[in-house]
């Protein structure tokens, strides 16, 4: 049964509706004019006139453009639908934001989410009435963005380490699962920050 | 597709009819010549239904005959619009769906849906069109405001099928604008459309890229208020008013619709005023004779509505936000009546650092919009115009424990899919449930229900073994499309869709054969009622003519031949046979001929001889 939306078994790869090969580092602006490109060909609009066939074929492919340049167009996304796509993460367990919510907490940061997850408990309850509980968690938060950049920067490296692999024809499966380890501490330590930042500026 | 296809403005407080001449938008005006049409419908005591102006002296002399600003009730349920109808005159009929049902309207002798009560508007956009061109019209182009979720835009799809129009597609408010914009303009850059109507608030952050001859509108990011609009401005004038004749002469009119809705017409008069003038005066007459007076200067009505305009803020913000803009936007747009509010192009400056563009009319820019995109699907015209819209909330599905899985995020670029994998407990289970939401929040009770999908058929196997695939699909409309699969056997699973607030397939389907009738019996009412129209002013011609010096000068015999034709066709008039009734005044007519010969009077000549009979004064 052909039509636009039989879900399909595989995964899109979408790197090859870009034409691009699998690498982590990519040039963005180009990547959007290529979207554009392609937009203009394929979406419903230019189909409004044509066979049913051929109208769901447009909303196939066109949704599968736009789930593709997301996807590609956004650093972190770009990485870990690599993983997706090289089988090293599972795909099942979802978290906000498309981030895949980390299970554990990273060995080396055991002592200060405890002593974080304290000062929490004392502001969720006490409110932040007493200033020294205010000044860690504010100081904490410091803490916590610096190792984010951090992460931010060897996952960088890290890309470019995965793509000198691929060009020099090895599999490089070393890299992903440094890549998926780096992921798994970034998004805790943002999620940890999501948390300070609500306690520390109640939403209206 | 030789017909044209019409762009609509299905506005809260007015709607529009746009279509494209070549690479001109031309707005199609009413019978009486103009381009607005209130959306308010009424039901005369006739049995006739009358949309726009004419509906207008209804909703003031018999509030329960008409319904205005229904678009606030589409694709809601009675639960939803329990404290909106408050405000209303408008009756809700108690269902037997209970709370979650369907919102039905009492209108005069009839009970009707709101996608029903569009449709009257829809119809009438779809009559002008026709007179317009000579031609019928089948196919449109409908706005809806960027924020409307899943059931409101299905609310709106039905509604055009109802109408007799196979909606082609469901554009939102403010991309329509930008459109309009960019045809006018053809500008690169970002720009924000700020749409605050009559119900509904928008804002949109768009991009236009212009490259090889073409423009390409691509929206960044979407935000709004579906219950935030000019009718809440008048809300406050209203109450102050009720307030201070309770106060102030002792009567207490609240609950009065005639009194409401006459108040309603002068408060929406100073407000139109308050834009131009300092000040503007409430004048109103009451049931008791008494008269009620208020002057209101500017400053009073910007404090009054304040906080109604700062409920825009932080929908803009969040939408400036996720467009993850670096600076200022380039242009904005303002679309609807209340942009013409001085405070809100003040505040819209303030909040995007720009003056904003006030080249365009806000009133017909989104049906031009509209008639650009209709262009654009008829393949004749704006092809080098593509339109790039997203979806406003985010799509997910209830898992365990009443948590939102999401599986579409809010601002992705439609059409936009997901497909997710589900599985069996027991063994030989058939069927899957499946509850999807829309919303940003965590909690399913959060978030606003769409439907509940039934995935059937399923191959019987042991409990976990079937793998089935759902896709997702938000198709270019922002309306979800849903299908499945079961991957092992490669078997499709039924899918009965049971959507939360709406009508269902074979509800729309029974108000399209409705309708019909309804377009048979309409226009046959329109016969009789034009025919009663005509035959009641021969009547009157042929009195006036008694009193006439030449009467007395004709043959007794051809008196008593022209009472005698009178009286057979006083007696058709309360038929419902026109076509009896055209034969009645055609032989009054013949009859007489020699009397309005002898009469001086030429205006009366002329309506005797059945020459122009609506040009006798």
């Amino acid at each position: 049964m052909p039509d636009a939306v039989s879900p399909t078994a595989a995964m899109a790869d979408y790197f090859a509706v870009f034409g691009l090969p699998r690498r982590l580092l990519l040039d963005v602006p180009g990547l959007e004019r290529e979207f554009y490109r392609q937009s203009r060909r394929l979406h419903p609009d230019r189909f409004a006139r044509a066979a049913r066939l051929d109208q769901d074929a447009a909303l196939r492919q066109m949704s599968q453009l736009n789930d593709a340049f997301r996807v590609l167009a956004d650093p972190i996304a770009r990485i870990v639908y690599l993983l997706d796509l090289g089988g090293v993460r599972r795909r099942d367990e979802r978290g906000d934001a498309g981030v895949e919510r980390a299970p554990q907490v990273p060995a080396e940061l055991l002592e200060e989410v405890f002593e974080l997850n304290m000062a929490l408990d004392e502001a969720r309850s006490g409110g932040l009435t007493d200033p020294g509980t205010r000044r860690q968690l504010v100081q904490a938060q410091a803490d916590f963005q610096e190792k984010l950049e951090v992460v931010d920067a060897a996952l960088l490296e890290r890309a470019a380490a995965w793509d000198r692999a691929q060009d020099a024809g090895e599999t490089g499966g070393d890299i992903l699962q440094q890549l998926s380890s780096l992921l798994d501490r970034r998004s805790y330590l943002r999620n940890l920050l999501r948390d300070v930042a609500v306690v520390l500026v109640p939403a209206p | 597709m030789a017909e044209r296809v019409i762009g609509i403005d299905l506005g809260t407080t007015n709607s529009l009819v746009a279509y494209m001449e070549g690479q001109t938008p031309v707005v199609i005006p009413g019978e009486d010549g103009l381009n607005l049409v209130p959306s308010i419908v009424a039901l005369t005591p006739a049995g006739d239904v009358v949309v726009g102006n004419p509906a207008r002296k209804w909703l003031i002399e018999a509030p329960e005959r008409a319904i205005y600003s229904v678009k606030r009730l589409m694709g809601r349920s009675q639960a939803d619009v329990r404290d909106e109808i408050e405000r209303f005159h408008f009756r809700v009929v108690e269902e037997s769906g209970g709370e979650a049902g369907i919102v039905r309207l009492r209108l005069g002798e009839r009970i009707l849906t709101p996608p029903e009560i569009s449709a009257y508007i829809l119809r009438q956009l779809k009559r002008n069109a026709e007179r317009y061109f000579g031609a019928p019209v089948r196919h449109a182009v409908i706005t809806v405001p960027a924020y409307f979720n899943d059931a409101q835009r299905q609310a709106t799809v039905d509604a055009g099928r109802i109408a007799g129009l196979e909606v082609l597609r469901i554009v939102n408010e403010p991309t329509a604008a930008a459109l309009a914009y960019g045809l006018d303009k053809k500008r690169q850059g970002t720009f924000a459309v700020y749409d605050l109507g009559g119900g509904t608030f928008d804002v949109s952050i768009l991009r236009l890229e212009d490259s090889e001859g073409e423009s390409l509108f691509h929206v960044q990011a979407t935000n709004g208020d579906t219950h935030l609009g000019g009718d809440d401005i008048d809300n406050l004038l209203l109450t102050i008013a009720l307030d201070d004749i309770r106060g102030d002469l002792g009567a207490d009119y609240f609950r009065s619709a005639t009194v409401v809705q006459g108040l309603r017409a002068q408060v929406i008069a100073a407000k139109i005023a308050l834009s131009t003038a300092s000040s503007a005066r409430l004048e109103f007459v009451l049931p008791n004779g008494k008269k009620y007076r208020r002057e209101i200067t500017r400053t009073q009505f910007e404090e009054l509505i304040s906080p109604t305009l700062d409920r825009t803020v932080p929908p803009c913000r969040a939408a400036l936000a996720d467009a993850k803009l670096t600076g200022t936007v380039d242009e904005v747009v303002l679309v609807g009546g209340s942009t013409r509010i001085p405070r809100v192009q003040q505040l819209v400056q303030e909040l995007f650092g720009r003056q904003p563009h006030c080249g365009l009319n806000p009133d017909e820019v989104v049906a031009v919009g509209a008639a650009v995109q209709a262009g654009i699907l008829s393949g004749g015209g704006s092809q080098d115009m593509l339109l790039l819209d997203v979806t406003p909330l985010s799509l997910g599905i209830e898992t365990m424990g009443g948590v939102v899985a999401r599986i579409i995020h809010r601002n992705s670029t439609i059409p936009a899919s997901a497909t997710e994998h589900f599985t069996t407990w027991v063994e030989g289970q058939t069927n899957v449930a499946i509850h999807v939401l829309q919303g940003e929040r965590e909690l399913a009770k959060d978030c606003r229900s769409l439907a509940r999908f039934d995935l059937r058929e399923i191959p019987p196997m042991a409990a976990g073994l079937p793998r089935i695939a759902v896709k997702f699909l938000i198709d270019a409309n922002g309306i979800l499309n849903v299908s499945a699969i079961e991957e092992r056997t490669g078997q499709a699973a039924a899918i009965q869709v049971k959507p939360t607030y709406g009508l269902n397939d074979d509800q729309v389907e029974q108000m399209i054969l409705d309708s019909f009738d309804n377009a048979e019996e309409d226009l046959r009412q329109r016969q009789v009622v034009e025919a009663r129209n005509e035959a009641q002013l021969i009547l009157d011609a042929v009195e006036r003519a008694r009193r006439d010096p030449a009467f007395a000068t004709i043959a007794p015999a051809e008196q008593a031949r022209i009472a005698e034709l009178e009286a057979e066709l006083r007696s058709q008039m309360a038929s419902e046979d026109y076509g009896l009734m055209r034969t009645k005044i055609e032989a009054l007519n013949d009859g007489t001929r020699h009397l309005a010969e002898l009469m001086m009077n030429s205006a009366l000549k002329a309506a005797l001889q059945g020459r122009n009979v609506q040009e006798v004064g």
